[in-house]
Protein backbone atom coordinates (compact mmCIF):
# COMPACT_ATOMS: atom_id res chain seq x y z
CA UNK A 1 0.00 0.00 0.00
CA UNK A 2 1.85 2.94 -1.69
CA UNK A 3 -0.44 5.32 0.57
CA UNK A 4 1.44 6.77 3.92
CA UNK A 5 0.59 5.37 7.42
CA UNK A 6 -1.72 8.21 8.82
CA UNK A 7 -0.02 7.77 12.27
CA UNK A 8 3.46 6.35 12.67
CA UNK A 9 4.07 4.59 16.65
CA UNK A 10 7.73 5.74 16.17
CA UNK A 11 9.93 7.40 13.55
CA UNK A 12 12.83 5.24 14.02
CA UNK A 13 16.18 7.29 12.23
CA UNK A 14 19.35 8.47 12.72
CA UNK A 15 21.24 11.54 13.80
CA UNK A 16 24.58 12.01 12.32
CA UNK A 17 27.28 14.39 13.72
CA UNK A 18 28.98 16.49 11.32
CA UNK A 19 31.57 17.72 13.98
CA UNK A 20 32.84 14.25 14.74
CA UNK A 21 32.31 12.53 11.13
CA UNK A 22 35.72 12.22 10.13
CA UNK A 23 34.96 10.73 6.50
CA UNK A 24 36.60 7.20 6.60
CA UNK A 25 33.62 5.63 4.77
CA UNK A 26 33.70 2.79 7.59
CA UNK A 27 29.80 3.34 7.47
CA UNK A 28 29.82 2.57 3.70
CA UNK A 29 31.68 -0.98 4.01
CA UNK A 30 29.74 -2.08 7.06
CA UNK A 31 26.56 -0.98 5.17
CA UNK A 32 27.32 -2.62 2.20
CA UNK A 33 28.69 -5.42 3.75
CA UNK A 34 25.67 -6.37 6.05
CA UNK A 35 23.46 -5.37 3.52
CA UNK A 36 24.99 -7.79 0.66
CA UNK A 37 24.00 -10.63 2.33
CA UNK A 38 20.86 -12.76 0.25
CA UNK A 39 20.22 -11.12 -3.38
CA UNK A 40 22.40 -8.69 -2.20
CA UNK A 41 23.79 -5.14 -3.49
CA UNK A 42 25.47 -5.81 -7.01
CA UNK A 43 28.39 -4.14 -8.53
CA UNK A 44 29.87 -3.96 -12.12
CA UNK A 45 33.09 -4.53 -13.12
CA UNK A 46 34.03 -4.14 -9.18
CA UNK A 47 37.80 -4.55 -10.10
CA UNK A 48 37.86 -3.59 -13.82
CA UNK A 49 38.37 -0.01 -15.60
CA UNK A 50 34.98 1.57 -15.04
CA UNK A 51 33.43 0.33 -11.44
CA UNK A 52 29.96 0.80 -10.27
CA UNK A 53 27.56 -0.08 -7.78
CA UNK A 54 24.74 -0.11 -5.50
CA UNK A 55 25.41 1.51 -2.22
CA UNK A 56 22.90 2.57 0.42
CA UNK A 57 25.02 5.08 1.93
CA UNK A 58 27.79 7.67 0.87
CA UNK A 59 29.74 10.05 2.25
CA UNK A 60 31.16 13.37 0.72
CA UNK A 61 33.15 15.86 1.56
CA UNK A 62 32.61 19.60 1.40
CA UNK A 63 34.52 22.83 1.84
CA UNK A 64 32.77 25.58 3.83
CA UNK A 65 33.97 29.30 4.21
CA UNK A 66 32.36 31.20 6.78
CA UNK A 67 32.52 34.79 6.32
CA UNK A 68 34.68 34.63 9.09
CA UNK A 69 37.08 32.64 10.26
CA UNK A 70 39.29 29.79 7.98
CA UNK A 71 37.59 27.23 5.47
CA UNK A 72 36.74 23.98 6.72
CA UNK A 73 36.33 20.54 5.60
CA UNK A 74 32.91 18.41 6.05
CA UNK A 75 32.62 14.84 5.67
CA UNK A 76 28.59 14.36 4.67
CA UNK A 77 26.91 11.04 4.77
CA UNK A 78 23.71 10.81 2.83
CA UNK A 79 21.79 8.35 3.11
CA UNK A 80 17.32 7.54 3.21
CA UNK A 81 16.07 10.03 5.94
CA UNK A 82 13.08 7.98 6.02
CA UNK A 83 11.00 10.88 5.36
CA UNK A 84 7.55 11.33 7.27
CA UNK A 85 5.75 12.24 4.22
CA UNK A 86 8.00 10.17 1.77
CA UNK A 87 7.49 10.99 -1.30
CA UNK A 88 8.76 8.01 -2.80
CA UNK A 89 6.34 5.88 -1.49
CA UNK A 90 3.18 7.93 -2.72
CA UNK A 91 4.63 7.52 -6.06
CA UNK A 92 4.79 4.06 -6.51
CA UNK A 93 2.52 2.45 -8.80
CA UNK A 94 2.94 -1.54 -7.24
CA UNK A 95 2.84 -0.94 -3.57
CA UNK A 96 6.50 -2.37 -3.45
CA UNK A 97 7.68 1.03 -1.67
CA UNK A 98 5.76 1.18 1.93
CA UNK A 99 5.94 3.04 5.44
CA UNK A 100 5.97 1.11 7.89
CA UNK A 101 3.32 2.13 10.66
CA UNK A 102 5.04 0.54 14.01
CA UNK A 103 8.37 2.19 13.31
CA UNK A 104 8.19 4.71 10.37
CA UNK A 105 10.46 2.75 8.39
CA UNK A 106 10.31 3.30 4.29
CA UNK A 107 11.04 -0.43 2.92
CA UNK A 108 11.21 -1.54 -1.15
CA UNK A 109 9.29 -4.98 -1.30
CA UNK A 110 11.89 -6.64 -4.00
CA UNK A 111 9.08 -9.41 -5.25
CA UNK A 112 6.78 -6.13 -6.04
CA UNK A 113 9.12 -3.25 -7.36
CA UNK A 114 9.02 -3.16 -10.73
CA UNK A 115 11.64 -1.21 -11.07
CA UNK A 116 10.17 1.85 -12.65
CA UNK A 117 12.57 4.38 -10.98
CA UNK A 118 9.99 6.76 -10.47
CA UNK A 119 10.87 6.84 -6.53
CA UNK A 120 14.56 7.68 -7.30
CA UNK A 121 12.73 10.60 -9.36
CA UNK A 122 10.99 11.30 -6.57
CA UNK A 123 13.52 11.25 -3.96
CA UNK A 124 15.36 14.88 -3.16
CA UNK A 125 18.42 13.28 -1.18
CA UNK A 126 19.24 10.48 -3.84
CA UNK A 127 18.78 7.58 -0.82
CA UNK A 128 17.71 5.28 -3.64
CA UNK A 129 19.59 3.39 -6.39
CA UNK A 130 18.45 0.63 -9.03
CA UNK A 131 20.34 -2.39 -8.84
CA UNK A 132 21.24 -3.42 -11.58
CA UNK A 133 21.50 -6.98 -12.13
CA UNK A 134 18.07 -7.63 -10.05
CA UNK A 135 15.99 -4.40 -11.43
CA UNK A 136 14.99 -3.36 -8.44
CA UNK A 137 15.02 -0.01 -6.44
CA UNK A 138 17.45 -0.40 -3.04
CA UNK A 139 17.25 1.87 -0.17
CA UNK A 140 18.33 2.11 3.58
CA UNK A 141 16.50 -0.05 5.56
CA UNK A 142 17.42 1.02 8.76
CA UNK A 143 18.73 -2.73 8.98
CA UNK A 144 15.57 -3.99 10.10
CA UNK A 145 16.88 -7.05 9.82
CA UNK A 146 19.77 -6.38 12.65
CA UNK A 147 17.30 -3.63 14.90
CA UNK A 148 14.76 -6.22 15.70
CA UNK A 149 17.04 -9.39 15.85
CA UNK A 150 17.46 -11.32 18.76
CA UNK A 151 19.75 -13.69 17.22
CA UNK A 152 22.07 -10.93 17.62
CA UNK A 153 23.87 -9.35 21.21
CA UNK A 154 22.01 -6.47 22.37
CA UNK A 155 25.15 -4.55 20.99
CA UNK A 156 24.61 -5.31 17.65
CA UNK A 157 20.52 -4.56 17.42
CA UNK A 158 21.62 -0.83 16.30
CA UNK A 159 21.92 -0.41 12.31
CA UNK A 160 25.67 -1.51 10.87
CA UNK A 161 26.73 1.97 9.93
CA UNK A 162 26.23 3.12 13.93
CA UNK A 163 27.71 0.11 14.97
CA UNK A 164 30.89 0.49 12.95
CA UNK A 165 31.28 4.06 13.28
CA UNK A 166 34.60 4.69 15.17
CA UNK A 167 33.91 8.23 15.94
CA UNK A 168 30.66 7.69 17.15
CA UNK A 169 29.41 10.26 14.76
CA UNK A 170 26.46 8.11 13.89
CA UNK A 171 23.41 7.68 16.82
CA UNK A 172 20.01 5.86 16.57
CA UNK A 173 16.78 6.00 18.32
CA UNK A 174 13.48 6.94 18.42
CA UNK A 175 12.61 10.28 16.91
CA UNK A 176 8.80 10.34 18.44
CA UNK A 177 10.25 10.25 21.94
CA UNK A 178 11.00 13.98 23.28
CA UNK A 179 13.51 12.10 26.49
CA UNK A 180 15.14 9.38 23.82
CA UNK A 181 18.99 10.19 23.70
CA UNK A 182 18.81 10.97 19.86
CA UNK A 183 16.14 13.75 20.70
CA UNK A 184 17.78 15.36 23.61
CA UNK A 185 20.88 15.22 21.06
CA UNK A 186 18.94 17.22 18.31
CA UNK A 187 18.03 19.60 20.78
CA UNK A 188 21.47 20.20 22.60
CA UNK A 189 23.43 20.33 19.18
CA UNK A 190 20.66 22.25 17.15
CA UNK A 191 19.77 19.15 14.33
CA UNK A 192 18.40 20.28 11.83
CA UNK A 193 16.30 18.49 8.81
CA UNK A 194 18.05 18.78 4.70
CA UNK A 195 15.85 20.49 2.11
CA UNK A 196 12.63 21.36 4.65
CA UNK A 197 11.08 23.75 2.07
CA UNK A 198 10.38 20.04 0.34
CA UNK A 199 7.90 19.35 2.28
CA UNK A 200 9.33 15.76 2.97
CA UNK A 201 9.29 15.96 6.80
CA UNK A 202 13.08 13.91 7.31
CA UNK A 203 13.20 11.70 10.20
CA UNK A 204 16.97 12.03 10.60
CA UNK A 205 18.34 14.66 11.94
CA UNK A 206 22.15 16.06 11.20
CA UNK A 207 24.23 18.19 14.26
CA UNK A 208 25.82 21.02 12.72
CA UNK A 209 30.10 21.22 13.22
CA UNK A 210 30.75 23.08 16.07
CA UNK A 211 31.74 26.79 15.61
CA UNK A 212 35.99 26.63 15.63
CA UNK A 213 37.43 29.34 18.13
CA UNK A 214 40.20 31.02 15.85
CA UNK A 215 43.47 30.74 16.87
CA UNK A 216 45.55 32.64 19.00
CA UNK A 217 47.50 34.40 16.35
CA UNK A 218 47.05 35.12 12.91
CA UNK A 219 49.14 31.82 11.19
CA UNK A 220 51.50 34.21 9.31
CA UNK A 221 52.12 37.41 11.91
CA UNK A 222 54.58 39.81 10.41
CA UNK A 223 58.25 38.17 11.94
CA UNK A 224 60.16 40.87 13.77
CA UNK A 225 63.40 40.37 12.10
CA UNK A 226 66.51 40.76 14.59
CA UNK A 227 70.34 40.81 13.86
CA UNK A 228 72.06 41.19 10.37
CA UNK A 229 68.15 40.75 9.12
CA UNK A 230 66.41 43.01 10.82
CA UNK A 231 69.36 45.60 10.22
CA UNK A 232 68.56 44.56 6.41
CA UNK A 233 65.29 44.85 6.64
CA UNK A 234 65.18 48.46 8.10
CA UNK A 235 68.08 49.64 5.82
CA UNK A 236 65.89 48.43 2.87
CA UNK A 237 62.51 49.90 4.74
CA UNK A 238 64.06 53.10 4.16
CA UNK A 239 65.44 53.53 0.28
CA UNK B 1 17.22 13.47 -16.23
CA UNK B 2 18.73 10.71 -18.51
CA UNK B 3 16.31 11.18 -21.75
CA UNK B 4 15.70 7.69 -21.58
CA UNK B 5 14.50 6.50 -25.65
CA UNK B 6 11.49 4.57 -24.33
CA UNK B 7 10.28 7.09 -22.22
CA UNK B 8 10.36 9.24 -25.22
CA UNK B 9 8.84 6.90 -27.36
CA UNK B 10 6.01 6.10 -25.29
CA UNK B 11 5.24 9.76 -24.00
CA UNK B 12 5.59 10.85 -28.07
CA UNK B 13 3.49 8.19 -29.24
CA UNK B 14 0.84 7.60 -26.64
CA UNK B 15 0.60 11.13 -26.29
CA UNK B 16 -0.48 11.62 -30.21
CA UNK B 17 -2.19 8.39 -30.39
CA UNK B 18 -4.60 9.22 -27.34
CA UNK B 19 -5.24 12.69 -28.82
CA UNK B 20 -6.06 11.54 -32.36
CA UNK B 21 -8.44 8.40 -30.34
CA UNK B 22 -10.58 11.49 -28.60
CA UNK B 23 -10.36 13.40 -31.85
CA UNK B 24 -11.83 10.16 -33.46
CA UNK B 25 -14.14 9.54 -30.81
CA UNK B 26 -16.06 13.42 -30.88
CA UNK B 27 -16.61 12.59 -34.98
CA UNK B 28 -14.37 15.05 -36.42
CA UNK B 29 -12.96 12.75 -38.48
CA UNK B 30 -15.94 10.85 -40.15
CA UNK B 31 -14.77 7.45 -41.28
CA UNK B 32 -16.67 4.77 -42.22
CA UNK B 33 -15.82 0.79 -43.63
CA UNK B 34 -12.17 0.49 -44.05
CA UNK B 35 -11.00 3.66 -43.75
CA UNK B 36 -12.41 2.99 -40.28
CA UNK B 37 -10.37 0.29 -39.74
CA UNK B 38 -7.13 2.35 -40.59
CA UNK B 39 -8.28 5.16 -38.39
CA UNK B 40 -8.79 3.53 -35.68
CA UNK B 41 -6.11 1.45 -35.90
CA UNK B 42 -3.63 4.04 -36.45
CA UNK B 43 -4.86 5.71 -33.09
CA UNK B 44 -5.53 2.43 -31.18
CA UNK B 45 -1.57 1.63 -32.96
CA UNK B 46 0.08 5.25 -31.57
CA UNK B 47 -1.19 4.43 -28.09
CA UNK B 48 -0.70 0.45 -27.60
CA UNK B 49 2.49 0.76 -29.12
CA UNK B 50 3.56 3.80 -26.56
CA UNK B 51 2.45 1.74 -23.62
CA UNK B 52 4.15 -1.17 -24.70
CA UNK B 53 7.33 0.98 -25.07
CA UNK B 54 7.20 2.15 -21.78
CA UNK B 55 7.68 -1.39 -20.57
CA UNK B 56 11.70 -1.42 -21.80
CA UNK B 57 12.80 0.72 -19.03
CA UNK B 58 11.64 -1.43 -16.74
CA UNK B 59 13.82 -3.66 -14.70
CA UNK B 60 11.08 -6.08 -13.73
CA UNK B 61 8.75 -5.73 -16.69
CA UNK B 62 7.25 -9.15 -16.21
CA UNK B 63 5.73 -7.63 -12.75
CA UNK B 64 3.69 -4.21 -14.81
CA UNK B 65 0.39 -5.95 -13.85
CA UNK B 66 0.91 -4.87 -10.48
CA UNK B 67 1.41 -1.33 -11.22
CA UNK B 68 -2.55 -1.18 -11.39
CA UNK B 69 -2.49 -1.51 -8.24
CA UNK B 70 -1.90 1.93 -6.42
CA UNK B 71 -4.36 4.34 -8.23
CA UNK B 72 -4.79 5.54 -5.13
CA UNK B 73 -1.75 7.45 -4.38
CA UNK B 74 0.48 7.36 -7.76
CA UNK B 75 -0.35 9.18 -11.12
CA UNK B 76 1.65 6.36 -12.65
CA UNK B 77 -0.99 3.79 -11.61
CA UNK B 78 -3.75 6.56 -12.42
CA UNK B 79 -2.64 6.31 -16.20
CA UNK B 80 -2.23 2.75 -16.67
CA UNK B 81 -5.91 2.14 -15.49
CA UNK B 82 -7.28 5.62 -17.81
CA UNK B 83 -5.53 4.51 -20.61
CA UNK B 84 -6.61 0.74 -20.23
CA UNK B 85 -9.94 1.97 -19.84
CA UNK B 86 -9.92 4.42 -22.78
CA UNK B 87 -8.90 1.46 -24.94
CA UNK B 88 -11.99 -0.62 -23.91
CA UNK B 89 -14.25 2.14 -23.79
CA UNK B 90 -13.44 3.02 -27.34
CA UNK B 91 -13.75 -0.12 -28.55
CA UNK B 92 -17.51 -0.10 -29.42
CA UNK B 93 -17.44 3.19 -31.21
CA UNK B 94 -14.29 1.90 -33.40
CA UNK B 95 -16.00 -1.46 -34.08
CA UNK B 96 -19.20 0.45 -35.01
CA UNK B 97 -17.30 2.67 -37.49
CA UNK B 98 -15.83 -0.27 -39.27
CA UNK B 99 -18.62 -3.00 -39.63
CA UNK B 100 -21.52 0.20 -40.05
CA UNK B 101 -23.44 -0.83 -36.72
CA UNK B 102 -24.92 2.96 -36.68
CA UNK B 103 -24.29 3.43 -32.78
CA UNK B 104 -24.72 6.80 -31.86
CA UNK B 105 -21.54 9.08 -31.47
CA UNK B 106 -22.64 9.54 -28.02
CA UNK B 107 -21.28 6.11 -26.67
CA UNK B 108 -17.51 7.86 -27.45
CA UNK B 109 -17.82 10.45 -25.09
CA UNK B 110 -16.44 8.98 -21.93
CA UNK B 111 -13.67 7.61 -24.35
CA UNK B 112 -12.72 10.92 -24.95
CA UNK B 113 -12.92 11.91 -21.47
CA UNK B 114 -10.93 9.05 -20.67
CA UNK B 115 -8.29 9.93 -23.33
CA UNK B 116 -7.73 13.44 -21.62
CA UNK B 117 -7.47 11.92 -18.46
CA UNK B 118 -4.39 9.20 -19.17
CA UNK B 119 -2.93 12.82 -20.89
CA UNK B 120 -3.16 14.31 -17.90
CA UNK B 121 -1.91 11.33 -15.70
CA UNK B 122 0.62 11.02 -18.10
CA UNK B 123 1.98 14.55 -17.25
CA UNK B 124 1.12 14.85 -13.35
CA UNK B 125 3.45 11.49 -12.93
CA UNK B 126 6.23 14.47 -14.26
CA UNK B 127 4.62 17.49 -13.00
CA UNK B 128 4.45 16.03 -9.50
CA UNK B 129 7.73 16.12 -8.69
CA UNK B 130 9.07 18.90 -6.28
CA UNK B 131 12.67 17.35 -6.97
CA UNK B 132 12.20 18.71 -10.51
CA UNK B 133 11.53 22.10 -10.82
CA UNK B 134 11.50 22.61 -14.53
CA UNK B 135 8.96 19.79 -14.87
CA UNK B 136 7.13 21.09 -11.04
CA UNK B 137 4.87 23.55 -13.17
CA UNK B 138 0.94 23.85 -14.07
CA UNK B 139 2.56 24.28 -17.97
CA UNK B 140 3.77 20.48 -17.94
CA UNK B 141 0.13 19.41 -18.16
CA UNK B 142 -0.94 22.23 -20.47
CA UNK B 143 1.99 21.59 -22.86
CA UNK B 144 1.20 17.70 -22.53
CA UNK B 145 -2.66 18.46 -23.57
CA UNK B 146 -1.15 20.80 -26.19
CA UNK B 147 0.59 18.29 -27.82
CA UNK B 148 -1.87 15.57 -27.86
CA UNK B 149 -4.43 18.25 -29.08
CA UNK B 150 -2.23 19.47 -32.22
CA UNK B 151 -1.46 15.87 -33.00
CA UNK B 152 -4.80 14.50 -32.92
CA UNK B 153 -6.20 17.76 -34.99
CA UNK B 154 -3.27 17.33 -37.52
CA UNK B 155 -4.56 13.82 -38.51
CA UNK B 156 -8.25 14.56 -37.54
CA UNK B 157 -9.74 17.91 -37.15
CA UNK B 158 -10.93 20.55 -39.63
CA UNK B 159 -7.75 22.13 -41.23
CA UNK B 160 -8.62 25.88 -39.51
CA UNK B 161 -8.78 23.68 -36.22
CA UNK B 162 -5.43 22.21 -36.48
CA UNK B 163 -4.09 25.53 -38.11
CA UNK B 164 -5.06 27.34 -34.32
CA UNK B 165 -4.06 24.12 -32.40
CA UNK B 166 -0.19 24.41 -33.46
CA UNK B 167 0.42 27.76 -32.33
CA UNK B 168 -1.07 26.65 -29.53
CA UNK B 169 1.47 24.22 -28.93
CA UNK B 170 4.46 26.34 -30.09
CA UNK B 171 3.37 29.11 -27.01
CA UNK B 172 3.40 26.50 -24.78
CA UNK B 173 6.58 24.95 -25.64
CA UNK B 174 8.12 28.85 -25.60
CA UNK B 175 6.48 28.99 -22.59
CA UNK B 176 7.84 26.27 -21.01
CA UNK B 177 11.14 26.80 -22.26
CA UNK B 178 11.20 30.79 -21.00
CA UNK B 179 10.12 29.65 -17.12
CA UNK B 180 11.74 26.10 -17.16
CA UNK B 181 15.19 28.20 -17.86
CA UNK B 182 15.20 29.72 -14.19
CA UNK B 183 12.82 27.10 -12.72
CA UNK B 184 16.12 25.58 -10.69
CA UNK B 185 16.92 29.12 -9.78
CA UNK B 186 13.58 30.33 -8.63
CA UNK B 187 13.16 26.89 -6.17
CA UNK B 188 15.99 28.10 -4.39
CA UNK B 189 17.47 24.53 -3.27
CA UNK B 190 21.82 25.19 -3.14
CA UNK B 191 24.38 22.63 -1.88
CA UNK B 192 23.79 25.00 1.13
CA UNK B 193 20.45 23.93 1.57
CA UNK B 194 20.96 20.58 0.34
CA UNK B 195 23.45 19.96 2.86
CA UNK B 196 22.38 22.60 5.76
CA UNK B 197 26.08 23.50 5.79
CA UNK B 198 24.51 27.02 4.53
CA UNK B 199 24.32 28.00 7.98
CA UNK B 200 27.73 27.63 8.57
CA UNK B 201 28.78 29.68 5.55
CA UNK B 202 29.88 28.94 1.75
CA UNK B 203 29.82 25.33 0.96
CA UNK B 204 31.22 23.60 -2.03
CA UNK B 205 32.22 20.26 -2.86
CA UNK B 206 36.06 19.34 -1.63
CA UNK B 207 36.12 15.50 -2.60
CA UNK B 208 33.52 13.51 -4.63
CA UNK B 209 31.74 10.70 -2.25
CA UNK B 210 32.86 8.09 -4.76
CA UNK B 211 35.48 8.07 -7.90
CA UNK B 212 33.22 6.12 -10.38
CA UNK B 213 29.96 6.45 -11.72
CA UNK B 214 26.96 5.51 -10.07
CA UNK B 215 23.01 5.11 -10.77
CA UNK B 216 21.99 8.91 -9.90
CA UNK B 217 24.37 10.17 -11.91
CA UNK B 218 23.58 7.79 -14.98
CA UNK B 219 20.00 8.56 -14.65
CA UNK B 220 19.19 12.12 -12.88
CA UNK B 221 22.68 14.34 -13.49
CA UNK B 222 22.80 13.66 -17.23
CA UNK B 223 24.79 16.90 -18.99
CA UNK B 224 25.29 15.62 -22.15
CA UNK B 225 22.13 15.98 -23.67
CA UNK B 226 21.76 19.77 -23.01
CA UNK B 227 24.81 20.27 -25.54
CA UNK B 228 22.90 21.18 -28.53
CA UNK B 229 20.01 22.57 -26.42
CA UNK B 230 19.25 25.99 -28.29
CA UNK B 231 19.63 23.61 -31.84
CA UNK B 232 17.06 21.30 -30.81
CA UNK B 233 14.80 23.66 -29.14
CA UNK B 234 14.47 25.62 -33.06
CA UNK B 235 14.09 22.07 -34.67
CA UNK B 236 11.43 21.33 -32.02
CA UNK B 237 9.34 24.47 -32.40
CA UNK B 238 9.69 24.47 -36.21
CA UNK B 239 8.71 20.98 -36.91
CA UNK B 240 6.13 20.04 -33.94
CA UNK B 241 4.33 23.46 -34.44
CA UNK B 242 5.56 26.09 -37.24
CA UNK B 243 5.56 23.48 -40.98
CA UNK B 244 2.33 21.12 -39.21
CA UNK B 245 0.21 24.64 -38.95
CA UNK B 246 0.99 25.57 -42.58
CA UNK B 247 0.42 22.52 -44.12
CA UNK B 248 -2.62 21.15 -42.74
CA UNK B 249 -4.22 24.82 -44.68
CA UNK B 250 -2.45 23.15 -48.13
CA UNK B 251 -5.11 21.39 -49.82
CA UNK B 252 -3.30 18.37 -52.04
CA UNK B 253 -3.46 14.55 -51.08
CA UNK B 254 -0.82 13.35 -47.97
CA UNK B 255 -0.22 16.54 -46.56
CA UNK B 256 -1.90 15.96 -43.23
CA UNK B 257 0.32 12.92 -43.42
CA UNK B 258 3.55 15.13 -44.05
CA UNK B 259 2.36 17.24 -41.56
CA UNK B 260 1.97 14.73 -38.78
CA UNK B 261 5.30 13.31 -39.57
CA UNK B 262 7.51 16.33 -38.93
CA UNK B 263 5.09 16.97 -35.75
CA UNK B 264 5.90 13.94 -34.33
CA UNK B 265 9.45 14.27 -35.17
CA UNK B 266 9.09 18.04 -33.67
CA UNK B 267 7.66 16.48 -30.44
CA UNK B 268 10.75 13.48 -30.20
CA UNK B 269 13.01 16.75 -30.34
CA UNK B 270 10.86 18.54 -27.79
CA UNK B 271 10.56 15.43 -25.35
CA UNK B 272 14.17 14.55 -25.49
CA UNK B 273 14.92 18.18 -24.53
CA UNK B 274 12.19 17.56 -21.51
CA UNK B 275 14.09 15.27 -20.13
CA UNK B 276 17.65 16.26 -21.22
CA UNK B 277 17.61 19.76 -19.57
CA UNK B 278 15.53 18.83 -16.19
CA UNK B 279 17.47 18.95 -13.82
CA UNK B 280 17.40 16.89 -10.20
CA UNK B 281 18.19 18.43 -6.88
CA UNK B 282 19.95 15.79 -6.29
CA UNK B 283 22.84 16.90 -8.42
CA UNK B 284 23.39 19.62 -5.53
CA UNK B 285 25.17 17.41 -3.55
CA UNK B 286 27.27 16.46 -6.17
CA UNK B 287 28.21 20.05 -7.20
CA UNK B 288 26.41 19.05 -10.79
CA UNK B 289 22.74 19.73 -12.21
Amino acid sequence: MTCLPAKVEKRLGLVIDLDTCVGCQACVTACKGWNDQGAGLSDQDPYGADPSGTFLNRVHSYQVRPEDGPAQVVNFPRSCLHCENAPCVTVCPTGASYKRAEDGIVLVNPDTCIGCGLCAWACPYGAREMDAVQGVMKKCTLCVDRIYNDNLPEEDRIPACVRTCPTGARHFGDLSDPDSAVSRLVEARGGYELMPDLGTKPVNRYLPPRKKGAAAAPALEPLAATGIAGWLDRLLGKI
Amino acid sequence: MHPAPSVIVFTVLSGAGFGFLACLALGLLPVAGWMAFAAWGLGYGLAVGGLLASTFHLGNPQRALLAFTQWRSSWLSREGWTSVLALLALAPLALSDWLGLGLGRWIGWGGAGLCVLTVLCTSMIYAQLKTVPRWNHWSTPVTFFAFAAAGGAILAAPGWAAAVLCPILGACLLYGWQRGDGAFAAAAQTLGTATGLDRLGRAEVFEPAHTAGNYLLREMIHVVGRRHAAKLRVIALVLAAALPAVLVLVPLPGMRALAFALHLAGAFAARWLFFAEAEHVVGLYYGKR
